[in-house]
């Protein structure tokens, strides 16, 4: 399935930069193994040493935090608007 | 309580809006929204509920003008550099509207005086710079029943919501864990586009508004994404965390904790 991924600007220096990029899977899981093979080091800065997905940034599959969903394994179809969403603070510390 | 002259006059493109009218005009005027942070975010959501005719104002900040913060920070000038920026803060306020009775604690807020500080208040406006505090003020507000309302921004984006339980999510819902200490760069390590807080902090504004009155569709369960750069407002669900530890049916933290040693900042092994 050919989806398009929102990535957070905390993360476009991997992406060279870019917001949006396409990549493609049948679930969350696949989308991000595919979207390590063009921008290397994206799976570092989303998922922890024990391969889990970190708490602090969330996922989402068009509306919805995967999370709620099947995560890693929730499912995608095309066209579907992956959304990388890390916490943010702003401020001088 | 009945308009003064001034009040109808000074109120009255809200009081001919059908949605607002006098009855809400009064409700704002009765409002008590404690703002924290009178810096980027603090700044336009401060001067815009003063426009609105809030009535009372709290601002808790413990830090100095600086000279870097007014590329942002619209509440304060170049001659309040150095002052408290809740005395900066409490003078601009007071003579955009002195309907409002403003109220500033020089203060840093921590799990000693939050609660003390917060009961007085119904809505707390959440523009702090910092992950401990936030999740500090998120657990004080639901073990108090206020309403907070959420900003955030990094450079070019913006995150805005309102935390209002029991019905609707809490920060921890959506963020159960905080970033480890240096991994989300701060504006002042990564800079941010000084207009941005004045779109987010306005956003959270209107929230405020929203809440006070009771119109609209409120940002409750909603995350709200602003990007400045490709002018785009998505949406995005957050929903209650079924095994949320602060605001689920089965809360394992019932009171405040250590903040900094939660956010990885202390370690834990020096709280014995």
């Amino acid at each position: 399935m050919a989806v398009t991924v929102r990535v957070p600007t905390p993360l476009q220096k991997i992406t060279g930069g870019k917001g949006e990029v396409s990549a493609t899977g049948a679930n969350i899981k696949e989308i991000f193994a595919d979207m390590e093979k063009n921008f290397p080091g994206l799976r570092e800065r989303i998922y922890n040493e024990d391969g889990e997905l970190r708490r602090f940034i969330n996922i989402y599959v068009n509306e919805e935090d995967i999370r709620f969903l099947e995560s890693e394994e929730s499912a995608v179809k095309d066209g579907d608007v992956i959304s990388i969403i890390p916490a943010i603070a702003g401020g001088s510390r | 309580m009945k308009f003064t002259e001034d009040q109808i006059y000074r109120y009255a493109r809200h009081i001919i809006l059908p949605e607002v009218g006098g009855k809400g005009q009064k409700k704002l005027l009765a409002a008590r929204v404690l703002l924290l942070g009178a810096g980027g975010l603090g700044s336009p959501i401060a001067y815009y509920l003063a426009a609105a005719g809030i009535g009372n104002i709290g601002i808790i900040d413990f830090d100095v003008v600086d000279r870097s913060n007014l590329q942002r920070q619209i509440l304060h000038t170049t001659q309040d550099v150095g002052r408290l920026k809740v005395d900066s803060a409490k003078d601009k306020l007071t003579l955009l509207n002195p309907d409002v009775k403003v109220t500033t604690y020089n203060a840093r807020l921590d799990a000693s005086n939050v609660m003390e500080i917060f009961k007085d208040w119904d809505i707390v406006v959440d523009g702090c710079d910092n992950f401990p505090t936030r999740y500090l003020v998120n657990d004080a507000c639901v073990f108090l029943g206020k309403t907070n309302v959420h900003g955030s921004i990094f450079r070019f984006e913006g995150q805005i919501t309102v935390f209002k339980t029991p019905e609707g999510p809490c920060y921890r819902c959506m963020y159960p864990e905080p970033p480890p200490p240096g991994m989300v760069p701060s504006c002042q390590e990564a800079g941010v586009l000084g207009v941005l807080p004045g779109v987010v902090g306005n956003l959270q504004a209107v929230e405020v508004v929203k809440q006070v009155i009771g119109i609209g569709e409120p940002l409750v369960g909603k995350l709200a994404l602003y990007d400045a750069l490709k002018v785009e407002l998505r949406k995005l669900r957050v929903r209650k965390d079924p095994k949320c530890p602060v605001c689920g049916p089965n809360p394992t933290v019932t009171k405040l904790i250590d903040y900094e040693v939660f956010c990885g900042i202390t370690p834990s092994h020096h709280h014995g």
